[in-house]
């Protein structure tokens, strides 16, 4: 905890307990939570691997720690970025005022594959697109914080903030006893809740709630049943549902059944093979037409994905205070949008030092860190970009803060990001005190996505 | 009540069959390799009965011209040509308990996520013949930790009255192969009332089932076809024996029907099985034919399997 600039106010206490502790035996535990993971099955399958592996994401024992105070802003922020997403979508898919305004190109819109037209003019149960998004954040101060992506599609990654903080619990009781730590276990009470305040007009009673999933051979099946289970909510596939009565149904043991809230982990083209992909057999054919009746809530929205879009992500700043009226509290990174010929000029020029991103692209596949990158690299990455410039974005890259990591060595300090998970419903927005923390695990590195080799942490907020 | 989805009860079941079938076939592995130790020239003989109690002797012919030990062992733990070895047999439990994961406790899951773990890290590359039978303890032993979770954390609710159904009928199709690929041996002890039939071989039998030392203890060193048949078909007491899996059977589906307040075609088939097939005296069934009783067993259990997958909808 010692690394330049001395210990940080928020980890003064958890230092004093680690200086007393034995390293060999915070090594031990490290090793326990590996095996502890492995049998719980926390595994995710990485595309592309052999096999369709099973592989574990690094954990990490040292806590990240953010002060009561940092907390409050942070949330501030986000809660004010989520709303402004929630209303951009209600208005791109009713009035679009803010491209009548000229505040947002209206291109960007039209020739995004994420928008979707059958969306025009459709109210979602309560008003509510973006149930559940993640915001990622990135630190490069004392006091900077910078929104690195919204992610208001399927955001997922918040069963491991769960369990990581079932497995310290699990680890070091007597850390929690020392230091007042707020708790982040009522998220799926919180989730349960808010999506059941989601419910469509033809519910009749508690709202049944269900989680559609891809299946066991998704790379985020574990955290589906996981949330399922915690919700004591169903857990379906497509061919578990068909439209019965105007209803969404289930097949249960007793015959079907129909759901009010369908939690949904698939993407939108694939939800409805009747009016989407004809090819998917992920979804349940017909959903639309009961989307549209007001048979079933559909969490997140379809065509909510469109807010994840990274060209649109530099026109956040503007999109917030155009529905809000006020400021950004938290900002954005600086972003070139390559489709505009001078900044396109600008990132060539500087292509060495840019970290480039593909404007749909998403955990870390396809993206160029520049003084990470070899000549070489740079140079095939050119030539994508000036074959298609309109497909990318390019931001500084930024000095990410760092926190400490436990290693083979002793403590040794690590770039990170955050994604706090945020609900929204007609009652309101929570948003579960600090969220997963990312972690790059090799020295030096600025990626964090677990497809790459990140790993992850507890992350803890302080009490008042 | 909660609600269940026939998917879910589908993927309990078969998890529950799977590991029923790994775990009989390792029994299967273990009487084969004692056999085969002692008995070198019957073995070849021996291996293919143990292939064909296991279904799978088609499948072993079509790439292996000899019965070999070490070619019939690995073909069952391991090889990729048989969808029935124990490697892909708890591959998918695994498979159907990661389905079925809402409805299992936590010990549940870890238990069968353990015992696969285990298993992948025991068979990567063939056995030698000195470890099998520590490889053949520990996937005993593994079932066994799923058994005790299953009885010892989950809820007495329909999920488990799906798992156990799973489980008994998996048994008892067990049981009754292993009789039907046998019989022949059973058969002149019979004709000649006083004939002995020959030890080691209703050893294998017994052993299979793991019940050698409960027959000894109930019937001594009487040695009958007869008391053997009674024992495994007729004996209500023995965990492994036709009666025992059906009795429990059709008490699962009384719980399930009662549970939904809904009487089911499976609910009566199971029922019937016990009271026309089951209630003795061994004479009868040997009368009638032991091979032609045991065939038209088999294909009334799987008539059940297939009346439950249909009355509680585990597909569409």
């Amino acid at each position: 905890m010692t690394t330049e600039g001395g210990i940080r106010a928020p980890y003064r206490e958890y230092c004093q307990w680690f200086d007393g502790e034995d390293a060999a035996r915070i090594a031990q535990k490290a090793k326990q939570a590996e095996a502890f993971f492995r049998t719980i099955g926390i595994t995710f399958n990485v595309y592309g691997a052999e096999g369709g592996d099973e592989r574990l994401i690094p954990f990490d024992v040292v806590p990240r720690i953010i002060a009561a105070g940092e907390w409050r802003r942070l949330s501030r922020g986000i809660e004010q970025r989520v709303r402004a997403l929630n209303a951009f979508l209600h208005d791109i898919y009713h009035r679009q005022e803010i491209l009548r305004a000229g505040r947002v190109p209206t291109e960007l819109i039209a020739r995004n594959d994420a928008f979707l037209p059958m969306m025009m003019g459709m109210d979602p149960p309560g008003g509510v697109y973006t149930h559940i998004s993640g915001i990622d954040i990135v630190r490069t101060g004392a006091d900077e914080f910078y929104v690195l992506e919204d992610n208001a599609r399927t955001p997922s990654g918040v069963s491991y903030m769960l369990e990581n903080r079932e497995t310290m619990l699990q680890m070091f009781p007597e850390l929690f006893a020392k230091v007042a730590v707020r708790e982040v276990g009522d998220y799926p009470i919180n989730l349960l809740k808010s999506l059941s305040a989601c419910a469509p007009p033809m519910c009749g009673g508690t709202p049944t709630v269900a989680v559609l999933t891809p299946g066991i051979h998704n790379s985020a099946y574990f955290e589906h049943s996981f949330l399922a289970d915690q919700m004591g909510a169903a857990l379906v596939e497509g061919h578990d549902l068909r439209v019965v009565e105007g209803r969404i149904a289930m097949r249960t043991t007793r015959g079907y059944r129909p759901i009010d809230v369908l939690y949904r982990r698939v993407d939108d083209d694939f939800l409805d093979p009747l009016n989407f992909r004809p090819d998917s057999l992920l979804g349940v054919p017909g959903i639309w037409d009961v989307y549209r009746a007001g048979g079933i809530t559909i969490a997140n929205a379809p065509g909510t994905g469109i807010a994840d879009d990274k060209a649109l992500y530099s026109y956040m700043p503007d999109i917030i205070e155009f529905y809000t009226g006020e400021k950004a509290l938290l900002p954005n990174v600086p972003t070139w949008r390559c489709s505009e010929p001078e900044h396109l000029r600008e990132v060539l020029d500087r292509l060495p030092e840019l970290v480039v991103k593909e404007v749909h692209g998403s955990g870390g596949y396809g993206m160029l860190v520049g003084p990470a990158a070899s000549k070489k690299e740079i140079a095939a990455f050119r030539a994508k970009l000036e074959a298609n410039p309109r497909n990318y974005i390019a931001q500084p890259t930024l000095s990410l803060s760092t926190v400490p990591i436990f290693t083979n060595k002793g403590l040794a300090p690590r770039h990170v990001d955050l994604r706090p998970f945020v609900l929204m419903s007609p009652q309101g927005i929570t948003i579960t005190p600090g969220g997963l923390t990312r972690v790059a695990m090799s020295k030096g590195s600025l990626v964090v996505n677990s497809s790459q080799g990140g790993g992850t942490k507890d992350t803890w907020v302080l009490e008042d | 009540m909660a609600i269940m989805l026939g998917k879910t009860a589908g993927s309990l079941f078969w998890m529950a069959r799977y590991l029923e079938r790994s775990e009989n076939n390792a029994r299967l592995i273990d009487a084969g390799f004692r056999i085969a130790l002692t008995r070198s020239a019957t073995a070849p003989a021996e291996w293919k009965s143990v292939l064909e109690t296991a279904g799978v002797v088609h499948a072993y012919e079509a790439a292996n011209a000899e019965f070999t030990s070490s070619r019939v062992i690995d073909f069952l733990l391991r090889d990729p040509a048989n969808p029935s070895s124990i490697l892909s047999t708890v591959k998918q439990a695994r498979d159907n308990a990661r389905t079925a994961r809402t409805h299992l406790t936590r010990e549940m899951w870890e238990a069968v996520n353990t015992g696969w773990m285990t298993l992948v890290a025991l068979l990567k590359r063939p056995v030698r013949e000195d470890d099998l039978p520590d490889v053949l303890a520990t996937i005993r032993r593994q079932n066994g930790q799923v058994r005790g979770a299953l009885t010892g954390t989950m809820l007495r609710n329909d999920g488990f009255d799906f798992a156990e159904l799973g489980t008994f009928l998996e048994r008892a199709d067990n049981t009754a192969r292993i009789l039907d690929v046998k019989y022949y041996l059973l058969l002149p002890s019979v004709a000649h009332i006083g004939s002995s039939i020959d030890n080691v071989q209703w050893e294998t039998i017994l052993r299979s089932v793991s019940a050698l030392r409960a027959y000894r203890w109930l019937y001594g060193a009487e040695i009958s076809a007869l008391k053997i048949a009674e024992f495994l078909i007729l004996y209500a007491q023995m965990p492994r024996s036709l009666a025992f899996c059906c009795e429990h059977m059709a008490g699962h589906l009384g719980r399930i029907q009662h549970l939904y307040g809904e009487e089911t075609e499976a609910g009566r088939m199971a029922t019937a099985l016990c009271r026309d097939r089951l209630a003795g005296p061994i004479q009868s069934i040997f009368d009638g034919g032991l091979h032609e009783y045991l065939r038209g067993f088999l294909a009334a259990n799987a008539a059940l399997a297939r009346q439950i997958e249909l009355d509680y909808r585990f597909v569409e």
